[in-house]
Parts: structure tokens; C-alpha cells; sequence
């Protein structure tokens, strides 16, 4: 394993009041691990996808919010126009507590306190980023959603309009406009891991004993459906 | 009685037909009416309008301009939430889903015109009505106590002002005093909710009022998640609460509200707070609509309509359906499903089978939450149970915070899905 040091300077908050910046030494091996916590939603490194969400390759300097591809809340679709780029020091407020930065993102995290970790973790996603300087031939670090689904499973061709009727049993926890104030949003999400992740439940491999009752009863051609519906919420 | 066709409470009677209508349907639309803008009742009109996308004519009657949760409310008590963080307003629903919002009491139904009589005046016609009142007492349950003793002993068991008047009571209690509860028999208005108000009753004492006792008499044997209550009272407010069961007499009540006395099986003792919770029975309009049987109105499991009236459907609390316990997340299970199937027989969009849930979280003490849920499907006779979980005894703090958690996500999704 290749130790990759980077300088991140982090700045405690965003904003002019916070003139003092404090340089911290991020170490990116450390940040790899710190990773874990991303990335059963984000991939990055080659071939990296989008997920739950975007992808992280070239994240310096990027926009925020700004590939084409991949659909954002409104809420962070306001951030991008407002001019938010991001860098060591927007990632680092907006990676301590996402909700924060943006009241109505859809990524359900709560943050992370600490600040080692958080420039532990930036210096590991800057060997992801563009910079001739410093570019280490990445391998692939994400680690791909762990399933052994029956690929007939993912085939299925959800009934949106089912979905939508579906839906309504889960709209009670999770709210539909995609907040989030204590059970995470599910809208949005591409429906291959919307499906994994109710088979998951279904199967009781994730441990949530809510969401095992709710998606133990569910058949495949619904939970088909519901990853339709939820996956084009708002069309 | 029962059967009446034609019932308006008392004096509003003469005007309520004679007065213009406040509320006209538009050209040929189909009509909804919803009584009762609660969990059932909001949630039912916000569906139907929204997935018919104006093809529905819905007004919702509800009396009351802000709508507080009763869930919630015991934390409120507890000193965790404020009242202000209960209410909720119905200028969404009128807002974004074009729903007719009428401040008033719906005070008779008469089912041959298919209209629905306001207090102030007026009628309203329906196609299809819902009914989702919530829940009143039952005249002399417990001895000593009606509701005009309310002020003296309160219930609490609708939010509002009596809960901020439980509230003060419990705030002004002199050092060492006794809180009473007189609990309710079954059925009634959520399970586990007595027990969670002795917890944050307790939780707000042992910061407060340390030495002050709380005793609970009981027509019960036994009550909603027991066993973790047990744990958590024993844990948390260890020799503070005093619960005396059926088997001890707990069914054998009298109050003196003037006197502030209890009297449990014959012994008699001063009180500072006295929480009287009576036996309940539906909503008073589902009697004045005939569409009861004894205290609740029967209603079939695939849609919620009523056993009397095919044109009527009843919701949540007022609804003797089978098996889902009367909560504010089983109303708004019921509501969808009847939803569907009313927006189906309107106007011959898609029905669905009939899919039931209900979870219900208690917060025991501060980040000690516990919940209990279940699945129902609908079978000829009833709402029957399919399967269900409960929290376990001696579970890690983790887990009981990360409970707690998910009953703030609960809240602010379920109040989402009646108001936004
Ligand atoms: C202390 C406490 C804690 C609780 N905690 C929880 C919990 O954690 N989770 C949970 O799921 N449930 C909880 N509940 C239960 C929940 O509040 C009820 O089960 C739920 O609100 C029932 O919904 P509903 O639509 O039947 O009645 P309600 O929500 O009570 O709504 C009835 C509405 O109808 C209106 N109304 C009545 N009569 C008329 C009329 N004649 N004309 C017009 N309008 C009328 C009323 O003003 C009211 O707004 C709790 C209850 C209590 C008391
Ligand atoms: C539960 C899923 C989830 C987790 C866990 C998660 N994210 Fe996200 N993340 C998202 C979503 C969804 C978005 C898009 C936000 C939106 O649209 O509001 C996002 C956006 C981002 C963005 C902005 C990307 C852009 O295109 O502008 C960054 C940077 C980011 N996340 C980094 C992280 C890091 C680092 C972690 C781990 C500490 C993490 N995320 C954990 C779901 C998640
Ligand atoms: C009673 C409340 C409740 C209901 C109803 C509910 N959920 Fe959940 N859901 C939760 C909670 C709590 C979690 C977080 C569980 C965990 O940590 O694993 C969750 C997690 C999820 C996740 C994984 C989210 C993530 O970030 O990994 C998905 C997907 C999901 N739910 C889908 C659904 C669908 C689809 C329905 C309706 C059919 C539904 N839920 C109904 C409470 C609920």
C-alpha cells in the first residue's frame, strides 16, 4: 500500500468569520478506511459509478452538484447554482454534518465528528482527483455493494403505478420529498440498490427489524415496483 | 338508535338545513367529505386529492385550526418537546391539494340525502363520506368523573389544552406529591400511550421533584410492552412508581375531584395530580351517523367502509376493525387503503389489495426509546395480524437511541404525510 500524504487545509466552518485556517496533515491510507463509512453509497476509483450517490472521482474542484447524470435533490441542485465548489475546505463543513450545509440533501449521514478523520478521508479522495502532480494510479478502492441476488430479481420490470400505491406504507417513516430527521431517504436511488437493499431486509441480512417486517411481506414484483416508483418519484 | 337515519345534535338542528350551504360542489365532480382532520381524516383527504389530481371534489370538517399530535404529547410532559412543535396547520392541504377546508363541527349525517350538517349552518352533499373522529368518553366510567371535571382531574388523552393543563398540574405539584392515573380499560387510544406518560411523568419528577410518587390504578392485568416499561421504570425511577393492576384492586376506582381524593379498592387517599383517562368509545358524530354497534363502528377490512352504509367509510380510532391496535400510524394505514379504494369507486382508477402496518414507539427516559410494530392483511371477517416485533428487554443503549431516532424520523414523515 502506497502512503499518500497530502496537505489538506481545513478551515473549521465556511464563510469569511472563519479567517484563521489550521493546516492538517491528512493521511490518505488512514482515509481509506475512514471510507467505510461512504461507501455503501458512493463509489470511487476506476470505473467508479454512480450509487445512492455520485461517484467521487474528480471531486476537487468540481461544482457542487454538478454531474449531469446523476440526480440530485433540489436542495443540493440550489447549492451548485449558489457557486459552492468543492475543496479541502467545503468538503470538510459539509463532511462534519452534511445537513448543515444543506438542510434538504438526500445523503443520509449524519457526518463525521471527527476532524482527523474528516482530513484523513480529503486526502484520500484528492488521490482521486485530477492533479498531474499527484495522481496515483488508482485502483479500484469501492467496494461494490455485496449481493447474490437472482439476476431475474433485478430484471424485473417494476409496475410503476403499483409502486406508487405501494409507496404509501412507506411515506409514513420516510418522507417523500427525500428529508431525512431520523429514518434515511429512499428516494432517488438508482433501483438496482433500492431492490439489493430490500432483498437485504427481506432476507434479514440488514438488521433493522422495522424494515424486516415491512419488506418480509413484500413479493419480488413489488419490491419491483416500489424501486420504480421511488426511483422517479417526482415524474 | 343505532339505525337512526336522520340525527342532529340538539339545537343547531332547526338551522343546519335552512342555512345556504357554505360548501357547493363544482359541475359533475364526484364528492368526498372527510369528518375529522386527524391522522385518518388528513390523511385520507390529502391522498384522495392528490392521486386524483382534481378529478375529486374533497372537503375536509374539522373544527379545530391547528391539529396537536397526540403523539408526542407525553414528551411534551417529559420536557422533550415543546407544544408548539405539536401543531399543525391545514393550509397545505388546502394549498397543494386543492382540498376544501371547513372550520366547523359536523354535527349529523343524513345518509337517505347523502349530506352532512355543519354546526354553523349548512349542509354538505357527499358520494363518499369517511369518518374519522377520533374518540370521546364513556358517560360514568369512572366513578366520581365526567368530562365537566376535566379542568380538575384532566384526561389528556386529546391534545390541546389538556395537555398543557396536565402539564402545569404536574409542574406545580408540591415536593414529595403524588401524581395519580386512573388508566383506561380496553380498548382504547394507544396502547403503550398511559405507560409512556408515566415514564416522562417520572423522568420529568426525578429531575424536578425527586421524592414525589406516581401511582397508577389499573383495570387491566396487564398492558402494552409491560415487560420493557417494567425494565425501564426499574432502571430509571427505581421505588417511584407505584402500578396497581386488576388483580390488586386497580379496576376498583372512585374519584372526588373536588376533594382531590382517589379511592383504589376502597382505600381512600389525597392526590395532587389526578390524570383520569375513562373507558373511550368513537367519536360521537359515528353514532350520530348510525354507524355504530355498542362504542364503535364496524367497518369491513378491505376498504373501511362501514357494516352499516356502503357510502360511508370510518378510520383510526373510531373504527372497530380487528386487530391493529387504535393508533395515529394505524389511522393513516387505514386511510390509504381506503383511499384507494374510494378514489376506485369514483373514479375507476386501479385498486390495490388492502395492505395494513402499524409501528408505535415509547420513549422510556432520555435516548430510551422502545417500539413495537406488526403487518395486517384484510380478510372477510377483520384486520387480521399477519406478523410483528417487539423491542427486547436488556437491549444496548445503541440500539435504544438509535429506537428514539427513528420515532423523530416516524414523526416528522407521518405529520408530512397528513399535512403536506
Ligand atoms: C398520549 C397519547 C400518545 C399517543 N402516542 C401515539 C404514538 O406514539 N403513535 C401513534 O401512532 N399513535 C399515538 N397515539 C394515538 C393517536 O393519537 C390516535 O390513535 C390517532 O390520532 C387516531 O386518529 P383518528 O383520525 O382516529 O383521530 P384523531 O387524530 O383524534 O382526529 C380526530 C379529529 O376529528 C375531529 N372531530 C371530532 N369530531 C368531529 C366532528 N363532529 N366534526 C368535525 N371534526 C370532528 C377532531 O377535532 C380531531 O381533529 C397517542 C395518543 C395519545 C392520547
Ligand atoms: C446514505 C448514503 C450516503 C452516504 C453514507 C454518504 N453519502 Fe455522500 N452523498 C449521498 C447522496 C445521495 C448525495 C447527493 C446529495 C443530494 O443530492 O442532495 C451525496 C453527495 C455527496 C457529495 C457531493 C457530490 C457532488 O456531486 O456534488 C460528496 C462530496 C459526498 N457525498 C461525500 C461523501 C463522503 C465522503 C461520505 C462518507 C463520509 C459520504 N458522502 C457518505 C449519499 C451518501
Ligand atoms: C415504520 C417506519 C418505516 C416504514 C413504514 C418503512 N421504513 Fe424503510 N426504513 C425505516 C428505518 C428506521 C430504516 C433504517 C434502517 C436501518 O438502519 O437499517 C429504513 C431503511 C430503509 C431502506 C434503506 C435505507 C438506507 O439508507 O440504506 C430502504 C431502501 C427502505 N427503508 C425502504 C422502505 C420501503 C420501500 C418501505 C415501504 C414499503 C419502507 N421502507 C417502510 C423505517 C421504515
Amino acid at each position: 500500500m502506497r502512503q499518500f500524504l497530502f496537505t489538506a487545509v481545513i478551515t473549521a466552518c465556511l464563510g469569511a468569520t472563519s479567517a484563521q485556517a489550521e493546516a492538517v496533515q491528512g493521511d490518505a491510507a488512514a482515509g481509506e478506511k475512514v471510507f467505510a463509512k461512504c461507501s455503501g453509497c458512493h463509489q470511487v476509483g476506476s470505473g467508479a459509478k454512480h450509487r445512492v450517490g455520485p461517484h467521487l472521482n474528480g471531486i476537487f474542484g468540481m461544482a457542487a452538484g454538478s454531474h449531469e447524470e446523476f440526480r440530485y435533490s433540489k436542495a443540493f441542485q440550489r447549492l451548485g447554482s449558489t457557486g459552492l465548489e468543492w475543496h479541502a475546505d467545503t468538503l470538510d463543513a459539509f463532511l462534519e454534518n452534511p445537513r448543515a450545509m444543506s438542510r434538504g440533501t438526500r445523503m443520509s449521514f449524519p457526518g463525521v465528528k471527527d476532524a482527523d478523520d474528516r482530513a484523513n478521508l480529503i486526502a484520500y479522495l484528492r488521490t482521486f482527483s485530477d492533479n498531474p502532480a499527484d495522481i496515483p494510479e488508482a485502483d479500484p478502492t469501492a467496494q461494490v455493494l455485496d449481493h447474490n441476488l437472482d439476476p431475474a430479481i433485478l430484471a424485473l420490470v417494476g409496475d410503476r403505478e403499483y409502486g406508487e400505491y405501494l409507496s404509501s406504507e412507506c411515506t409514513t417513516c420516510h418522507q417523500a420529498s427525500g428529508g431525512d430527521s431520523g429514518i434515511p431517504s429512499i428516494v432517488y436511488w438508482p433501483e438496482e440498490d433500492f431492490v439489493i437493499a430490500m432483498h437485504a431486509y427481506k432476507e434479514k441480512v440488514r438488521p433493522n427489524p422495522v424494515m424486516q417486517l415491512v419488506a418480509g411481506r413484500l413479493g419480488d414484483e413489488e419490491i419491483a415496483a416500489l424501486a420504480a416508483y421511488f426511483a422517479t418519484i417526482e415524474d | 338508535m343505532d339505525m337512526k337515519r336522520r340525527a342532529f345534535l340538539g339545537a343547531v338542528a332547526a338551522s343546519a338545513t335552512l342555512a345556504a350551504p357554505m360548501v357547493r360542489a363544482m359541475g359533475g365532480k364526484p364528492r368526498v367529505v372527510v369528518v375529522g382532520g386527524g391522522s385518518g381524516g388528513a390523511t385520507a383527504a390529502r391522498y384522495i386529492a392528490k392521486d386524483s389530481k382534481g378529478e375529486i371534489d374533497v372537503t375536509l370538517i374539522e373544527p379545530t385550526r391547528t391539529y396537536y399530535t397526540c403523539y408526542f404529547s407525553n414528551l411534551y410532559l417529559g420536557g422533550f418537546k415543546e407544544m408548539d412543535d405539536l401543531g399543525h396547520t391545514y393550509g397545505g392541504l388546502a394549498a397543494n391539494h386543492g382540498i376544501n377546508v371547513v372550520h366547523d363541527w359536523a354535527v349529523g349525517v343524513d345518509r337517505d340525502a347523502k349530506t352532512v350538517a355543519l354546526a354553523g349552518g349548512g349542509s354538505v352533499p357527499y358520494d363518499k363520506l369517511i369518518l374519522s373522529p377520533g374518540i370521546d368518553f364513556v358517560d360514568g366510567a369512572v366513578a366520581g368523573w365526567s368530562t365537566a371535571s376535566q379542568n380538575k382531574m384532566p384526561h389528556a388523552y386529546k391534545a390541546g389544552s389538556q395537555t398543557e393543563l396536565l402539564k402545569a398540574q404536574l409542574e406545580a405539584m408540591p415536593q414529595g406529591g403524588t401524581y395519580a392515573m386512573v388508566a383506561p380499560p380496553n380498548p382504547y387510544r394507544c396502547p403503550p400511550g398511559p405507560y409512556e406518560r408515566v415514564s416522562m411523568v417520572a423522568h420529568y419528577l426525578k429531575n424536578n421533584n425527586p421524592t414525589a410518587k406516581i401511582i397508577v390504578a389499573d383495570p387491566k392485568p396487564k398492558f402494552s410492552k409491560m415487560a420493557l416499561f417494567q425494565e425501564g421504570w426499574n432502571n430509571h425511577y427505581a421505588g417511584m412508581i407505584d402500578w396497581i393492576g386488576d388483580d390488586f384492586g386497580g379496576g376498583n376506582v372512585e374519584v372526588n375531584p373536588d376533594e382531590m381524593t382517589l379511592s383504589i379498592d376502597g382505600e381512600v387517599m389525597n392526590v395532587d395530580v389526578c390524570n383520569v383517562i375513562p373507558a373511550m368509545k368513537a367519536g360521537r358524530i359515528a353514532e350520530l351517523a348510525g354507524v355504530t354497534d355498542g362504542n364503535w363502528a364496524p367497518v369491513n377490512a378491505v376498504d373501511m367502509s362501514s357494516k352499516a352504509d356502503p357510502d360511508i367509510h370510518v378510520l383510526g380510532d373510531a373504527s372497530q376493525q380487528g386487530d391493529m391496535p387504535k393508533s395515529g400510524f394505524s389511522a393513516n394505514s387505514q386511510a390509504k387503503v381506503c383511499a384507494n379504494a374510494v378514489r376506485g369507486a369514483l373514479t375507476g382508477s386501479r385498486v390495490f389489495p388492502a395492505k395494513f402496518s402499524n409501528t408505535c414507539w415509547s420513549l422510556i427516559s432520555t435516548n430510551d426509546g422502545v417500539k413495537v410494530g406488526a403487518t395486517y392483511e384484510a380478510t372477510e371477517e377483520k384486520i387480521a395480524k399477519v406478523d410483528g416485533f417487539i423491542s427486547q428487554t436488556g437491549e444496548s443503549a445503541d440500539v435504544r437511541e438509535a429506537t428514539y431516532q427513528e420515532s423523530e424520523g416516524w414523526y416528522s414523515g407521518i405529520v408530512a404525510d397528513m399535512f403536506a
